[in-house]
């Protein structure tokens, strides 16, 4: 299409000068406002809304209390996800980047997150009548960081041929972990009380509204995941954009979802910010399609318009010339 | 010497709205006959649906953010306000591939299209928010999965979608409030510029040949009258406009299937 028949188009379609018909503009809005509520109403009656109750420290702690001790463990020498993660909780990485582009980086940390002193040291300090542990803490504390490592890399392996008792504690191989079980025998009793939610929410303030740390602490565990994958929730089945039980979801984030189930984004370690871009650019092609050649001509090349606009159509008189059936429109 | 009276900002101001939205633009009692088709509709019922979403949303703020999940009645306006929410982007994603199909960005009308989209996309966050905002399973989910593409853009630093707090207030607040914004400018847009007309159809009609141009030979050809749209809405070739006559002799046009009038 050349520039001058597009401006000349462009001029035709600012005002309408054909013919109008009557129409009461509220009257429409109250009746598709109407529509909308008894449709809502009848979808609330027939499915109401999913609300499976959250995951707590102290029901994980409870249902899978190796799980819990081996992502303490993990927090304490900083291997856990939240620990390595970087901005930003931390400066444990630079965070993921597309080519020189650090955003993550740039912008710093901002909710600063030390995994070892604020999941495990911290409320292990609180327990302060519990001499025996406040020793084995001081103990593991003044250690130099080649003990504290060998006895968390112990602790972790032994972790994983670990077993629960019937009680809620665990059973580790004998070996050499220093003051660890001490330490996360404690931790594992203080979460299953119930008052490591707590400490993990406290702050100088009375009232609180920050989860951060104790879902970044589940989420390193596997207790978000295992009912994420019951409930087909897990990244691979399309993740975020569901909900628990058969809703629809965030259905709108399909596209967002999409990128993360096919190469390279699957399989890069920078994936999330590479699908934020991808979907940024998208989007602003979106934004401007008025403005590009071939995005905005797609329109005229598929004519649905001629069934959007086909009582219109019918109304014309016939073509000059040829009647060609490209230039009909089409029947109905 | 002569005083020139000097208009107040209150003068300029109403004198530009009304220049550029009189009544009978801004509450017309007459469409152009085009409008005949049922994707015309899913505008008026995204509208329809952020009504619903709004007032199911302010039922639930009242009672605060715990109300619903100990109360048979919070639950109700919680579902209320959850399927309003999936109507209104359900609808809105028809409305916007169906403004697509008809170009309707055509005759000076970017803006309209560029703030549907701004409003389909800044309604992506609203309904994330309040996603994380649940005080559920669902809540602690998608808030720890979606925070990593949050951070790793940036944008985690100053929004962080496991604060509770930040998250409620956003959702009930910042972002509902961006998105009437952009809809009230958007609906005032598109009185202002009016539905956008047909693509022509290229050689159909008296000298109104556009569409196609660059698929027919007919294409700019057609053009040649230059007279405006050139678009007669009527078979005998007749143009009635706004105001051209009373109710009663405008043109009939076709059943207007798009609306529910």
């Amino acid at each position: 299409m050349s520039r001058e028949s597009r401006r000349a188009e462009d001029d035709a379609a600012r005002t309408w000068t054909g013919a109008y018909k009557p129409y009461d503009i509220l009257k429409e809005a109250t009746i598709a406002l109407g529509v909308v509520i008894a449709l809502v109403v009848v979808l609330t009656i027939l499915f109401s809304s999913p609300d499976d109750p959250p995951s707590t420290v102290q029901s994980w702690s409870h249902a899978d209390p190796v799980d819990f001790v081996t992502t303490a463990t993990t927090e304490l020498d900083g291997s856990s996800t939240t620990g390595s993660y970087g901005p930003p909780y931390n400066h444990a990485s630079s965070g993921q980047h597309i080519a020189f582009i650090h955003l993550a980086k740039w912008l710093g940390v901002s909710h600063p997150i030390n995994t070892a002193q604020d999941f495990v040291l911290a409320p292990l300090r609180s327990l302060t009548n519990q001499p025996v542990l406040q020793r084995a803490v001081s103990s593991y504390e003044a250690a130099p960081v080649k003990s504290q490592t060998a006895w968390t890399s112990a602790y972790e392996t032994a972790l994983a041929k670990a077993s629960a008792t019937p009680s809620g504690s665990i059973t580790v191989k004998a070996g050499d972990y220093g003051p660890l079980p001490t330490m996360m025998g404690s931790l594992l009793t203080f979460a299953q009380s119930g008052g490591l939610d707590g400490a993990l929410l406290t702050s100088r303030r009375f009232y609180q509204t920050d989860y951060t740390k104790p879902l970044l602490f589940m989420a390193d565990g596997g207790v978000l995941t295992s009912r994420a994958q019951q409930q087909h929730l897990l990244g691979e089945q399309w993740g975020l954009m569901n909900e628990t039980g058969s809703y629809p979801g965030q259905v709108w984030l399909w596209l967002y979802t999409f990128w993360y189930q096919i190469k390279p984004f699957s399989t890069s370690a920078n994936a999330d910010i590479l699908v934020m871009a991808v979907m940024g650019v998208m989007t602003l092609a979106l934004l401007l399609i008025p403005f590009i050649p071939g995005l905005r001509d797609i329109p005229r090349r598929i004519p649905i318009y001629r069934l959007i606009w086909r009582d219109h159509y019918r109304t014309l008189p016939p073509p000059r010339g040829d009647d060609t059936p490209a230039q009909r429109p089409i029947p109905t | 010497m002569t005083a020139t009276k000097k208009r107040s900002w209150t003068e300029a101001v109403r004198e530009r709205a009304v220049g550029a939205l009189p009544p009978e633009k801004l509450l017309p009692d007459s469409q152009p006959s085009y409008m005949s088709s049922w994707i015309y509709i899913f505008g008026v019922l995204s509208l329809g649906s952020l009504v619903v979403i709004i007032a199911s949303g302010s039922i639930l703020s009242l009672k605060g953010p715990q109300w619903w999940h100990f109360t048979g009645i919070g639950h109700f306006f919680n579902s209320i306000h959850l399927w309003s929410v999936e109507l209104f982007f359900f609808f809105m994603a028809i409305h916007l591939w169906g403004k697509y199909w008809m170009a309707a960005w055509r005759g000076g009308r970017a803006r309209v299209w560029m703030t549907g989209v701004v409003c389909f996309v800044v309604a992506i966050p609203c309904a994330l928010t309040g996603y994380v905002s649940q005080q559920n399973f669902d809540a602690q989910w998608i808030s720890t999965q979606a925070k990593d593409a949050m951070n790793a853009a940036g944008i985690g630093a100053f929004f962080n979608l496991t604060n509770f707090g930040q998250m409620y207030s956003v959702h009930v607040l910042l972002l509902p409030l961006a998105v009437v914004a952009i809809v009230v400018a958007h609906i005032l847009l598109v009185r202002k510029h009016g539905i956008v007309p047909p693509i022509p159809l290229a050689g159909v009609g008296e000298g109104r040949s556009l569409a196609g141009a660059g698929d027919s030979p007919a294409g700019p050809a057609g053009h040649e009258s230059g007279s405006g749209s050139g678009l007669p809405a009527s078979g005998d070739g007749s143009m009635k406009t706004p105001g051209s006559g009373s109710g009663d002799d405008r043109e009939p046009g076709p059943d207007p299937a798009g609306s529910p009038t």
